[in-house]
């Protein structure tokens, strides 16, 4: 069943019943869902076969060939990448049924109510309250840092539903209605000039207690599968040589002599070198991954392409020189991708900033690695057996 | 590329690994190869012997018909990674890689056998820091005989035949015998440098010196970054256990967030270079790409090997200081291997022409 074969067989079935010249992109995204080649390792009947996960690569050519569309699996990263694994791991069998269709084609966008002005590296520290109320819970509090939240349906959420308790033991899971009335996204103008992320104001919003996933107060450990998702998507890219930012920069030093010195060809070079190196590192994870033997690399990945890309566009904004000083367009817009490449280096340079805070700041997980990789003391925990509502703040 | 290169290690050269550091943990021990560098004979020939005569070791890269063992650079270079992990004082990377390499850049002949087999041991007579392309030290061959002097010749103490590049563009095979080999005080107390002085002696033209020289320097600035690996990993390794079980305010020093993060770093860096090692070596085998492989490599190994020890050395405290912690082999091995077979700089400058990245 598992076979390459078969899943060569099954998409080409697919194809015959519903030949995407003339199917509707939607109807096209829905049966091959139902046909469980939406991601094979899924459980039959939600969008999968069971199949080991290195064979979704075998459907996904196929489909290719054949000139299927996609589910545009960019624009609904946090639906696939975080919200469904966590559906899929602790979610009651009806929600499964209810969420995980509509999420993989695309038809409701997901976002991540996490994040707070307080509780950024501390999360667990957060203080968002979601207070019993019959069969609802009643939310409030602020998040931020939200991307999608403008356009999303729903959100996965924590929340504090018992401060009585040490931090990491009073917080609950949910799932959030984005179009209930308590709920209230702003844009939040971040140093670029345009909005990628949103505030997202909680206000009295009720959720039904058919929307938690996992046990009550087992929130923190239902996020930890969010997030180790989370960690995955970012490793295991496959990248072409000089396929990330040390593309337009090296583009650039051959089109422009004129902008070359021997101070900027030294820092180009070892900059370079290391991109190649970055990019082989990326790979190995990837074949490691394949080979079923995952590697604790991943965890790197992340440190090492924020730094570089952080260096390389500042670099390639001083050796533009004259046209360093200036930036291509401050006005705020609401972008629903980060586009590294269809702006000019100033917006790289200023955007890649984030790119060591987002996801994880580079200090964490140097602590990341440091702990779980080398073994080394954890940081004292001075919060650890002490209720959240104890806590100085 | 037309293909994606093989970055993993396979069963194959796990057990081989394995089998070396067995090896290794038996007969080269750290207080053993401090004994013995501070003796007229820094070289562990015993050793050697165990990793040709016993396991066939110094023929990987020589084809079954040779009398090799028709392997390949991949599995050279797992046992690279051994030999630096242990700072082991033997001349694997002379003869059984560049030696070796220059002689099959000649053709078949006797010595590559003799090499294969490892009763022989090869050293290419061209200074440690020539980069591979770069202009190289020659000696004059007049009326049929090899006249002058090189220095930095690394391992030419215990070699038996010398290949020496000469005026008139050949490389000739020279019996050990027939030179003065004069031990240089070398930084590097594993790998020590020699001066070869050849006054009127006989030689075996092989071929042409200059592709078997850059060859030969190719294949060992590839697989230096393996040796490298292994150097970095080792004081990694060390240093990680060292610090969790050194305590000073009541506390392992290891759970200091200063001292974690700068190991996580370092971390990064070798799983990095393991990266890099391990394409440079797989692209000498394949023969794709090899040139951006190896200097890829080599721009990247020189830097982390020497951090590495240098991080070693300042984290182990007082202790990294002494000359009875080995510490000090590694950072000595490390610095001197970022220049030889050419420096970062050096490598950085080849990558510029061959990506297209030219100079102001």
């Amino acid at each position: 069943m598992s076979s390459a074969d078969e899943l060569r067989r099954r998409t080409q079935e697919l194809l015959a019943a519903h030949p995407p010249v003339s199917t509707d992109r939607l109807d096209f995204l829905r049966a091959r869902f139902d046909a469980g080649l939406a991601w094979v390792h899924y459980p039959e009947g939600l969008g999968g076969l069971g199949a080991p996960r290195s064979l979704q690569a075998v459907v996904d050519a196929e489909l290719e060939a054949a000139g299927a569309p996609d589910n545009d699996p960019r624009r609904i990263g946090i639906g696939l990448g975080m919200a469904a694994p966590t559906i899929l791991g602790y979610g009651t069998e009806e929600q499964k049924r209810r969420y995980l269709r509509p999420l993989w084609t695309g038809e409701e966008v997901w976002c991540q109510l996490f994040s707070e002005p307080g509780a950024g590296s501390d999360l667990a520290a957060l203080r968002t309250r979601a207070v019993r109320e019959g069969d609802n819970w009643v939310v409030n509090g602020q998040k931020v840092w939200t991307s999608s939240a403008h356009v999303a349906r729903w959100a996965i959420l924590i929340a504090r539903t018992d401060p009585d308790v040490p931090k990491h033991r009073g917080i609950t899971y949910f799932v959030c209605d984005m179009t209930d009335p308590g709920v209230e996204v702003r844009p939040l103008r971040q140093i670029t000039g345009e909005a990628e992320f949103n505030e997202v104001f909680l206000t009295d919003v009720r959720i039904p207690d058919s929307r938690r996933l996992g046990e009550v107060g087992d929130g923190w450990r239902v996020a930890q599968t969010t997030l180790n998702n989370e960690r995955v998507a970012i490793g295991g890219m496959r990248l072409p040589r000089e396929g990330g930012m040390i593309g337009p920069i090296s583009e650039t030093w051959r089109e422009r002599p004129e902008l070359r010195t021997h101070d900027l060809h030294q820092r180009l070079l070892k900059l370079w070198v290391e991109a190649e190196v970055a990019r082989l590192t990326s790979e190995r994870l990837r074949q490691q991954l394949v080979a079923g033997q995952p590697g604790p690399e991943g965890a790197g990945m992340k440190l090492a392409f924020a730094r570089l890309n952080q260096e390389i566009s500042g670099l390639e904004v001083e050796l533009l020189g004259a046209e360093g000083l200036l930036y291509d367009d401050w006005t705020m817009r609401r972008p629903e991708l980060v586009d590294f490449t269809g702006r000019d280096a100033g917006y790289r340079y200023l955007r890649s900033k984030g790119n060591s805070i987002e996801g994880g700041t580079s200090e964490v997980l140097l602590n990341i690695v440091a702990e779980r990789v080398l073994g080394l003391p954890a940081e004292p925990r001075t919060d650890k057996d002490v209720a959240w509502k104890d806590l100085a703040r | 590329m037309s293909t994606q290169p093989d970055l993993l290690y396979s069963e194959e050269e796990e057990a081989l690994r394995a089998a070396v550091r067995d090896l290794l943990a038996d007969h080269c021990d750290a207080p053993g190869v401090i004994a013995r560098v501070e003796s007229d004979a820094p070289h562990h020939l015993a050793l050697w012997k165990a990793l040709t005569d016993g396991m066939g070791l110094a023929g990987l890269l020589v084809p079954e018909e040779q009398d090799g063992q028709g392997a390949t650079h991949r599995e050279a270079a797992v046992v690279l990674e051994e030999l630096g992990r242990a700072v082991a004082p033997v001349p694997y990377l002379t003869s059984a890689v560049v030696a070796t390499e220059a002689l099959l850049a000649c053709g078949t002949d006797d010595l590559l056998t003799e090499l294969a087999s490892g009763t022989s041991i090869g050293a290419l007579a061209v200074a440690l820091d020539v980069a591979p392309g770069a202009a190289y030290k020659v000696v004059r061959h007049e009326d049929g005989l090899l006249r002058g002097e090189l220095t930095g010749i690394a391992d030419a103490a215990v070699a038996d035949v010398l290949l020496v590049p000469a005026d008139d563009g050949g490389l000739y095979a020279v019996d050990a015998t027939a030179v003065t080999v004069t031990p240089q005080i070398s930084l590097d107390l594993t790998r020590p440098l020699a001066t070869v002085t050849l006054d009127g002696a006989p030689g075996r033209l092989l071929g042409d010196a200059e592709p078997a020289v850059r060859r030969a320097l190719r294949a060992g600035a590839g697989l230096l970054a393996s040796e490298q690996l292994g150097l970095a990993d080792w004081t990694l390794t060390e240093t990680v256990r060292y610090l969790k079980d050194r305590k000073q305010f009541n506390r392992p020093v290891g759970g200091f967030q200063a001292l974690k993060h700068r190991l996580a770093q370092l971390w990064l860096e070798v799983a990095n270079l393991r990266a890099a090692a391990r394409n440079a070596a797989d692209a000498l085998s394949t023969g794709e790409d090899t040139d951006v492989a190896v200097t890829v490599a080599q721009a990247y190994a020189a830097p982390v090997a020497v951090h590495a020890a240098e991080e070693a050395l300042q984290l182990h405290g007082g202790i990294g200081m002494t000359w009875e912690h080995p510490v000090h082999l590694y950072l000595k091995r490390a610095k001197a291997d970022s220049i030889a077979y050419g420096t970062a700089g050096a490598h950085r400058e080849a990558l510029a022409g061959l990506v297209d990245l030219q100079a102001p």
